[in-house]
């Protein structure tokens, strides 16, 4: 057998964005000795990309906020389908984590009087996001970074890839990964796995993901045993870049319409008035004047369409696009230009102005965009305890993108820096409380045996091409389980990735295992086909259109569905769907939600 | 249209030169050029990258000997039968083909004193013209094409006496941080070694971020260094800048 270190922790960490970060910083305070290990450099995970900032109701610029409204705008934001304990430890815990963040050295950009500003998002009823610029994302990262170098009891290890969850007596025992840099194998023996991996993203041809969201750890947890939730629910952000084509997908942030922007069609029209759902009518300004009164500022201005939840922009662009209403690169214009002096668009979205100028030759100060939507978030994941972000598996814990509950079935942008915070925390703690409290098995020799020997299969005589196989998986995801879907083209589209997953056994790594992209595809690619079937399967099953999941056989709400979120469990077959019902909300809370207008 | 691209291929051992042709489609970058060869020819050809929108700064490399990040350069930027030549980071160790062993930075970070909070009644107080100087540094994003080019660490290879650029910005936006009340003056003059810097702004000219390093950060770090130290240098440097 090939050789193999091992090292003991009582926490393992897998994932460094700010959610793993979180976690790794709250299980060392808890007098966990962590390793955080990490498929990239540290500083560089997903969480660097996020731009428009961090929901969290501070009240500093607008008095009226407080947690019950964040509580409410989350829950109706995921039509209802969010597990309420998240959204409401969510809500209460998220001032206090950005707060933190500020006590450990960041710097948000400041209101008049000093404190943290705070800008408007989607679907939030008041001005709610802390931010710096449009790069929050990278001074969250960075700030956790450094502060998390100078714990003692943190190991960090860069660039080393997970492959197998370790079990003994039906409970986590450590992982087994791959340094990337030598293609040595390396075992992290612990009593507690903390799954903080990201999404899926890299299952489409078209998104803003970036080469690490394979669904590790989603394909990690089903492999252990562990339920998923959630995972028809894939967030489409409206605005991607659409030219040139080597950018298709980049992010374009919703900060741009947060700070004015307004997205016209092809005919000059600002489209999104036609598209306001009844949910939302009493809080959404009916024409460009009430709009406008918004932008002014003006006290008990309703607020732009342009701010409606992601799922519903996402949607409205494609309906113009089909209805030949589109940019002429299959999108909509969205114009900041027209609405604000060339000066503060470069100082409050600075990166956009950089990417537009840089990447398309386009200047954002003078002439409208071109975007559309581009998969963005996984909403789905692993099944999560509210309180303690516990799987269905002893001594496994999630948090952020890839686990799941919070969101439901559309995230509001600025509630996913939050997430990582508050549940990241909850997560490294509980973690290190069950490692110190659990007796702790060694992994089986045999286990690691099996998980080395899968790893290097790739190796042997092989015949597919990783990035051939990739492509087809990413033309079956956009083709049958894109924006849009039908039970037809989801049947046809698990048909074609049961296919595929016939051909994973053949994939072939040409050279040694230093650094080799090929054969960490060919690994990542397990990954990518369970979530993926998984997340097509759930679609198929909900068999109604809510948030994320459009289904044009099935347009409207379905009560019943409304009720239940689909679990996706490991079975003899390889997978099964099951209703689970929703955790009731009580009835003030419940009662406050449904209030039309406040 | 095809082109033609020059790829460092090899470990410290069989370092060599590979040319590629590869289809160009309009408003392609480098990297993607880079992963179009990586996906029909090369498949292990090892390139470091995340973002791909200048936000990560992990595709750091030399394209035809500059440094910049290769998903911010566009083909397009070269003429159309330039053959691009493009090559690891050369201050760092090669690990494989365009990636380099960048470790050496992450430990640099460490010894550098944390932020240190000044405890406040109610929540910390700062104004955004306080700040603005701050952000400015903290716009990095550690694609080290800064410590990669400034030539006490290129050419003279003083990893040990100098913690480059980056560093000195990181020292900067901790120093020149309202509420911080560390004290690095002391480890910017020594273990940093900020007197090896002889400001020719290579840094500056490099940053993708457009961090004005030497300007900012560097220079008024060095005074206050040598506010601090009342070194005799400060009498020679009143001179020359007035």
């Amino acid at each position: 057998m090939d050789e193999f270190e091992t090292k003991k922790y009582d926490v393992v960490v897998v994932g460094a964005g700010g959610a793993g970060l979180r976690a790794a910083i709250a299980a060392a305070d808890y007098g966990s000795k962590v390793a955080l290990v990490t498929k990239s450099l540290l500083g560089k995970a997903h969480t660097v990309m996020a731009e428009g900032g961090i929901a969290a109701a501070l009240g500093n610029v607008d008095k009226r906020d407080n947690w019950k409204v964040h509580f409410r705008d989350t829950i109706r934001g995921s039509k209802n389908l969010a597990n309420w304990e998240m959204a409401k430890i969510h809500a209460e815990k998220a001032p206090e984590r950005v707060k933190e963040l500020e006590k450990w050295g960041a710097v948000f950009d400041r209101s008049e009087e000093g404190k943290i500003s705070q800008r408007n998002f989607g679907g939030h009823r008041y001005p709610r996001l802390a931010h710096v610029g449009d790069r929050t994302g990278l001074e969250i990262i960075r700030t956790l970074q450094d502060y998390a170098v100078h714990k003692e009891n943190i190991d960090v290890f860069m660039e080393f890839t997970v492959t197998t969850l370790l079990k003994s007596k039906n409970t986590v025992s450590g992982v087994l990964a791959y340094n990337r840099s030598s293609g040595n194998f390396k075992v992290f023996e612990s009593g507690a796995v903390i799954l903080a991996t990201g999404g899926i993203g890299k299952a489409y041809r078209v998104t803003s993901n970036s080469w690490e969201y394979t669904g590790d750890g989603h394909a990690l947890a089903h492999l252990a045993g562990a339920d998923l939730i959630d995972m028809e629910f894939v967030q489409f952000h409206p605005t991607g870049m659409v030219w040139p084509p080597s950018v298709k997908g980049t992010l374009v942030t919703e900060g741009v319409r947060g700070e004015g922007g307004i997205l016209i069609n092809s005919e000059g029209k600002r489209f999104m008035f036609d598209y306001i759902p009844e949910v939302f009518a009493a809080e959404t300004a009916k024409t460009e004047e009430e709009a406008d009164a918004w932008l002014k500022g003006e006290e008990g201005a309703m607020r732009p369409p342009e701010l409606l939840t992601r799922d519903v922009v996402a949607r409205a662009i494609m309906a113009e696009v089909k209805e030949g209403r589109g940019s002429p690169h299959g999108g909509a214009f969205l114009d900041i230009a027209s609405r604000q002096p060339a000066d503060y668009i470069q100082r409050k979205l600075p990166s956009m102005y950089h990417q537009f100028k840089e990447l398309a030759t386009l200047d954002i100060t003078k002439e409208p965009m071109e975007v559309g939507p581009t998969t963005h978030y996984m909403m789905g994941g692993i099944k999560v305890e509210a309180g303690t972000a516990a799987s269905t598996v002893g001594g496994l814990y999630a948090a952020g993108e890839a686990a799941a509950g919070m969101h439901g079935a559309n995230r509001l942008g600025g509630n996913s820096l939050s997430d990582l915070l508050v549940f990241g925390k909850i997560a490294g703690q509980s973690a290190s409380n069950y490692a110190q409290k659990n007796a702790h098995t060694s992994p089986h020799g045999d286990e690691i045996k099996r998980g080395i020997d899968d790893a290097l299969k790739p190796f042997e005589d092989g015949t597919e091409n990783p990035y051939a196989i990739h492509e087809e998986l990413q033309e079956v995801m956009e083709a049958h389980a894109g924006i849009v879907r039908t039970g037809e083209g989801l049947e046809k589209g698990i048909q074609k990735l049961e296919k595929i997953r016939k051909k994973l056994p053949n994939l072939h790594a040409k050279g040694d295992r230093k650094y080799n992209p090929g054969w960490h595809l060919c690994l990542d690619l397990n990954n990518m086909i369970i979530t993926s079937l998984a997340l097509a399967n759930a679609a198929l099953e909900r068999k109604e259109s809510r948030g994320a999941h459009t289904r044009l056989d099935y347009p409207n709400y379905d009560d019943d569905l409304g009720k239940v979120n689909m679990i996706i469990r490991p079975s003899p077959e390889g997978l099964s769907v099951i209703k689970s019902p929703l955790s009731k909300m009580p009835d003030d809370l419940n009662d406050y939600v449904l209030q039309e207008a406040i | 249209m095809k082109r033609k691209i020059r790829l460092q291929r090899g470990s410290q051992d069989n370092l060599r030169l590979e040319e590629f042709e590869v289809e160009v489609e309009p408003g392609m970058v480098v990297l993607d050029a880079i992963h179009r060869i990586q996906a029909t020819e090369a498949p292990d050809l090892a390139v470091r990258w995340n973002c791909k929108a200048g936000k990560c700064g992990s595709c750091s490399a030399e394209i035809n000997g500059s440094p910049k990040l290769t998903c911010m350069t566009r083909l397009s930027d070269y003429p159309d039968d330039d053959t691009l030549t493009v090559q690891p980071m050369k201050t760092f160790p090669i690990i494989k083909d365009l990636v380099t062993d960048v470790s050496w930075n992450y430990e640099v970070n460490k010894k550098i004193t944390p932020y240190q909070h000044t405890e406040t009644d109610g929540d910390p107080i700062m104004f955004q013209k306080e700040v603005d100087r701050v952000q400015e540094f903290r716009k990095c994003i550690e694609c080290f094409l800064c410590q990669d080019v400034c030539h006490v660490l290129r050419s003279h290879d003083m990893k040990q006496e100098f913690a480059g650029p980056r560093f000195m910005i990181r020292n900067a936006g901790l120093e020149m941080h309202p509420l911080d009340q560390g004290n690095r003056l002391d480890n910017i003059r020594n273990e940093d070694g900020i007197g090896l810097c002889n400001i020719t702004k290579c840094c500056t000219f490099v940053c993708p971020e457009n961090i004005e390093i030497t300007d900012n950060a560097i220079i008024p770090l060095k005074e206050r260094v040598v506010d601090e130290y009342y070194d005799p240098l400060k009498w020679i440097w009143n001179k020359l800048t007035g």
